[in-house]
């Protein structure tokens, strides 16, 4: 009966690989997902067959309960919110894993019994992921939602503290191991783990979020595989593995992007200093434009990029920016979006949104297939963006963003940027590009002002 | 070190190769949906958390796997079906609207 619930469980890691392959395309994405899905309610019901498991009023209860709050929020969502989503998921799982583990030390500790060592190892490790895990991502969620400051929040040895914390988690974890079954020293170590994420994510600014959420979804899954480890189940060590190596990816990517290594995102603490050298003001004069020269300038050019950076998510104008391509396309444009990997607060966030506004996504271009196209574009049309296309990440060595790979739009023949102010973006760089000959500058909320242009586009 | 952890390891070590292998070849285009259809599958706990619920050891183990059955349920539930409300938005043309 073990071996084939082990062997379902087999099955289930199969349906899981198969549905992340799915995910190489587009076509075959959803499908894939389904069969992920299936998987898991494979290893669900053989769960409940379990001959350890012997009540199910508890199961029942809390199946329900979280499949409803789940599907709820599933539903409720708005796409603009997505990085919160799966921040708080993220924080779920990683939660489950250690109360699972706590659950399973109370147990282990009963009968006062030794119990195996590579077990309790592994407890001790589900605590410590699972709890930062889940503090650490509810500080990121109230930070992408606005709960607290999305500015990095520092203070006098935060460093020497967090240290002193793992240092105390360390000690405890090799306490129990050595001498026992104390539940207050056991207690004291979750408290220490949950107060960890809480530390760990508080000094990373809003726009390091892409790395924090990458990273956070590594957590979940080694939290999950050390849950495996406890419980010695196969199918959770397989499936934890999976969803770590697919977050360790992704923050890798999300690094590389912004040419940091990870240890300066997590302990910079950049953009504190936002009012340093070079912010605004500097430079030069921008030229400023308005609706309708930018609308006849866009509507008698041939190539058209718009580039959607993490403004147009908060103005909700992925709809307007829809409304302008295609208007332009009827007029024989050819309109493409240029998707920086960090434009937005997640890995992807804006080919959702842009999704979402009914845009096809062969229209939908990543940085190294947009870029050799700049030099034949009449116009790009950047909303919302700065830092990802500021060209002192290429020219000067001294920039805080110097080598950061950049959309490079300053090669095409016109820029309008769309944008509140001259504001710098978040790394607190003044942007060169604002006072170029060939730059205008559109002043206004980007929804307000993409409207406009619409407006004036169909006058034409 | 038992033979049994040691199986574990190499199960754990092998699938970090194959997950590498597999999302690696994923577009940054659908990033977002990886997130969060990993994400659900890092619900997989909820197996761990059914176990501890319903093994009727004590009241407070029953407390504790209560708990994680509802998180891990949010986590699949929640993922999977954000999961698809998005991958649904992506289509190759434009829907006639």
């Amino acid at each position: 009966m073990r071996a084939l619930l082990q062997l379902a469980y087999l099955v289930a890691a199969a349906c899981f690989i198969i549905g992340l392959r799915r995910l190489s395309s587009p076509a075959t994405a959803r499908s894939g997902n389904l069969i992920s899905a299936v998987g898991m309610l494979i290893a669900i019901v053989v769960t409940l067959l379990d001959q350890r498991v012997v009540s199910f009023q508890w199961i029942i209860l809390g199946g329900l309960l979280g499949a409803a709050l789940g599907a709820w929020m599933a539903r409720a969502v708005k796409m603009t919110a997505m990085p919160q989503m799966v921040a708080v998921l993220n924080g779920f799982g990683g939660g489950a894993s250690a109360l699972v583990a706590a659950a399973e030390w109370h147990r282990l500790v009963q009968p006062l019994q030794s119990f195996p060592l590579d077990t309790e190892i592994s407890i001790y490790a589900s605590t410590l992921i699972g709890w930062v895990t889940l503090t650490g991502s509810f500080v990121a969620f109230a930070k992408l939602q606005g709960l607290l400051p999305g500015q990095p929040v520092l203070f006098r040895g935060q460093h020497a503290i967090n240290l002193l914390l793992v240092l105390a988690i360390l000690g405890m974890s090799g306490f129990l191991l050595a001498s026992g079954t104390e539940p207050s020293v056991f207690i004291a170590l979750n408290v220490a783990a949950f107060v960890l994420g809480v530390l760990l994510v508080i000094p990373i600014g809003g726009a390091d979020m892409p790395v924090v959420i990458s990273l956070l979804n590594s957590y979940s899954g080694l939290a999950a595989a050390a849950a495996g480890f406890v419980i010695g189940n196969h199918g959770l060590i397989i499936t934890g593995a999976l969803v770590g190596a697919s977050g360790i990816i992704l923050t890798n990517i999300m690094c590389k992007a912004m040419n940091r290594s990870l240890a300066n995102v997590l302990f910079g603490g950049v953009g504190a200093t936002a009012s340093g050298p070079g912010a605004a003001g500097k430079g030069g004069t921008a030229r400023e434009t308005n609706a309708e020269d930018a609308a006849a300038l866009l509507a008698y050019a041939q190539a058209v990029v718009i580039v959607p950076g993490y403004g147009l998510a908060v103005a909700q104008a992925q709809h307007q920016a829809r409304e302008l391509a295609d208007l332009l396309a009827k007029r024989g444009v050819d309109v493409k979006y240029g998707i920086h990997p960090v434009a937005g607060r997640m890995p992807g966030h804006m080919n959702v949104l842009l999704a979402e506004a009914n845009v096809p996504y062969d229209k939908l271009c990543d940085m190294d297939s947009i870029n050799p196209q700049f030099e034949r574009t009449d116009v790009v049309v950047v909303v919302g963006a700065n830092d990802v296309v500021n060209p002192a990440a290429r020219s000067s060595p001294g920039s805080p963003l110097y080598g950061m790979p950049i959309l490079d739009v300053d090669k095409a023949a016109n820029v309008i940027f769309l944008k509140r102010s001259l504001n710098p973006g978040f790394a607190g760089v003044d942007n060169e590009l604002f006072y170029n000959e060939k730059t205008s500058m559109l002043f206004g909320d980007a929804k307000e002002s993409l409207t406009k242009l619409v407006g004036e586009v169909k006058q034409l | 070190m038992s033979d049994s952890l040691v199986t574990l390891i190499v199960i754990f070590v092998l699938a970090m190769f194959v997950g590498f292998e597999v999302i690696t070849k994923v577009p940054s285009l659908l990033h977002t949906p990886l997130m969060s259809g990993s994400n659900a599958i890092s619900g997989i706990t909820a197996v761990g958390a059914i176990v501890v619920a319903g093994g009727g050891a004590t009241t407070l183990a029953a407390v504790l796997g209560f708990l994680a059955v509802v998180m891990a349920m949010i986590n699949v539930v929640g993922g999977y079906l954000v999961t698809d409300r998005m991958l649904q938005m992506f289509k190759k043309k434009p829907d006639d609207k």
